[in-house]
């Protein structure tokens, strides 16, 4: 399954990542081969076997609902970029007007 | 962002050509001490970002942990609301990049949600008609975490939009929340606002059955969207649907869902379409507003969260659970309207006074059914409407309501004096027992005390007691009444009465 150069644009964008053209071109072609080396997977006979998304067989790995103290504000917001009123403060959220 | 005071019609213009389709997305937090996948605290209204940690914070090399807690009261959730519980599901990571996660994710569930396919039954009260009853089809019921929370900086409104800037407080970042879902609901009609609402408080009131979720509202413990869509008449062919958020009581509900029927009829009638997107409801208003385009926002790029391994609830486990799971609100409605025969009417008033668990600890507590009923649902219920509060807010407890009535029933009291007796509890003058004592409020029934008075009466009233002697004894209700003035109320009505007809030859 090839990758377009619009999909490529199209993660890009969803990603938060300025590509140039050339870096679209760049990438669509190196990510078609990685893509086409992943898709060899696909030809193993694999009949049966459901798909993971996990490498270890395990299910139900639970804790208790107990309470473990937390950082504190002074540490969790230490290396905040930017803080105020002991929130993380951030660029603004919406580009549109 | 800009947009000109919608166009509405008029709602029963409204509902004569279009059908409307709704479909409620409700967000409960859990009641768990923890959060969803950290150990850090839940408490409301903490000091901001006191209630974080690397795994919630999302710092490198945290990893996340499930909390069996919260599994436990998805599957009780999923239960009670009738669903298939999965035997085996996993979460799934739902990218964005809003900054209330500080993952950029959300571990949420995706196309294998842990319940499925359930209902829930409810009943619609629609103002000025009967009761009706409606079973809505719950799609599924699934686990996420809750994002933090945003203050929006600069701009005229504090809104999101024009904002120069955000301040994120993530203790409510992975609050475990649970999403519930249902399926579109058609052929309500005019009936549509108050079926939404009947939903939610139906769903509101099982949670808190189920102890799983404080469900306040207000502090957004519970939460609703409501998506609305419209089709011409009778065609079937359903429009385009918007999602309303910010839906923050049951009011809003109703009102939520009238207002898009308003307007989105409006936008139909001129030929326009309906744009597939969020609004958002302003309380204040009771109007909605354009949100961002779902279009834009669609693609979370969702897959599984590889830092969890699935739930796999085993059928013992859910056996387990369905077994203790307490009566919920719909069986304990129908046993108490038959243990207390009370007409759906009936019923339905209680419920809508708020008085049913009331009447429920009365009726407990030993008072007869319709007296509990006739305490709560006149004399108490007038207090509360004018102090503008809820009935659970008056200062007399089931306790000392029942105590009244039992009372009345023996004829300790009269209900005049009973009244009395409830104003002074609800003044904070002590219990029914205190107030009786300091104020020397008791039925007289002793026959010499009260033949005095009727003899004085009867001597007072020469002429109404010679048409008693000649049989008119209608007549003694002008006697009783004297009787009553003299003894300041507090005579055994029937009993006076008797004494007059016998003083007066006519027994």
């Amino acid at each position: 399954m090839p990758i377009t150069r619009d999909e490529v644009a199209h993660l890009a964008r969803l990603s938060r990542l300025a590509l140039t053209d050339e870096e679209l071109d760049h990438f669509a072609a190196q990510l078609e081969v990685i893509i086409s080396a992943v898709a060899r997977v696909q030809e193993v006979t694999a009949e049966g076997i459901p798909p993971t998304s996990h490498a270890v067989p395990l299910t139900n790995v639970f804790r208790p609902d107990v309470v473990v103290p937390p950082l504190g504000a002074a540490a969790a917001l230490a290396a905040a970029p930017a803080v105020e009123e002991q929130r993380f403060r951030v660029p603004r959220i919406l580009t549109e007007g | 962002m800009s947009e000109t005071m919608a166009e509405l019609v008029g709602f029963d213009e409204a509902i004569a050509r279009y059908d409307p389709l709704i479909g409620l997305e409700t967000h409960v937090e859990l009641g768990t001490v923890s959060k969803m996948f950290c150990g850090c605290p839940t408490g409301f209204g903490a000091e901001p970002n006191t209630q974080v940690c690397p795994v919630c914070l999302g710092l490198p090399g945290s990893l996340p942990v499930v909390n069996a807690a919260a599994i436990e009261s998805t599957i009780r959730i999923g239960l009670a609301l009738n669903c298939s519980i999965a035997g085996w599901c996993r979460f799934a990571r739902k990218n964005y990049f809003y900054p209330d996660m500080p993952k950029d994710f959300q571990i949420s569930q995706y196309d294998e949600p842990l319940c499925t396919d359930g209902w829930l039954d409810v009943t619609v009260h629609p103002e000025g008609a009967p009761p009706s009853q409606l079973r809505v089809e719950i799609e599924r019921v699934h686990m996420e975490e809750d994002t933090g929370k945003s203050l929006h900086k600069g701009g005229a409104t504090g809104r999101i939009h024009g904002a120069d800037y955000s301040l994120v407080d993530y203790n409510r970042a992975g609050i475990p929340l649970v999403e519930i879902v249902t399926k579109p609901i058609a052929g309500t009609g005019s009936l549509a606002p108050a079926a939404a609402r009947a939903y939610v408080t139906e769903l509101r009131d099982l949670l808190r059955s189920l102890g799983v979720s404080d469900v306040r509202m207000e502090e957004g413990s519970l939460r609703c969207d409501v998506n609305t869509s419209l089709a011409p008449r009778g065609s079937g062919s359903w429009g385009t649907r918007t999602e309303t958020k910010n839906v923050n009581s049951l009011r809003s509900v109703e009102r939520a869902v009238r207002y898009e029927i308003e307007r989105q009829a409006a936008v139909l009638d001129a030929g326009r379409r309906i744009v597939l997107e969020t609004r958002h409801f302003h309380e204040d208003s009771g109007t909605t507003t354009a949100g961002r385009s779902k279009e834009e926002a669609q693609d979370y790029r969702y897959f599984p969260e590889p830092d969890l391994v699935p739930i796999a609830p085993s059928p013992d486990w859910v056996a387990e659970l369905r077994a203790a799971l307490p009566e919920l609100p719909a069986a304990r409605h129908a046993r108490l309207q038959s243990e207390w025969g009370l007409s759906d009417l009936d019923m339905a008033a209680l419920g809508n006074a708020g008085a049913l668990d009331l009447v429920a600890q009365t009726v407990s507590a030993g008072a007869a059914p319709a007296e509990a009923r006739k305490w709560w649902l006149g004399e108490l219920r007038q207090r509360a409407n004018t102090e503008g509060i809820e009935l659970t807010a008056l200062a007399v407890t089931p306790a000392q309501v029942a105590r009244v009535s039992e009372l009345v029933a023996s004829g300790g009291l009269n209900d005049k004096l009973a009244r009395q007796v409830l104003d002074a509890v609800l003044a904070g003058q002590g219990s029914p027992d205190e107030v009786i004592a300091a104020r020397g409020l008791a039925v007289v029934s002793d026959d010499s005390a009260l033949l005095a008075a009727v003899d004085e009466a009867i001597a007072a009233n020469p002429k109404v007691a010679e048409k008693i002697r000649g049989g008119k004894t209608a007549a003694a209700g002008v006697l009783l009444g004297a009787v009553m003035t003299t003894t300041r109320g507090q005579a055994d009505a029937a009993r006076v009465r008797e004494l007059i007809l016998e003083r007066l030859g006519q027994h």
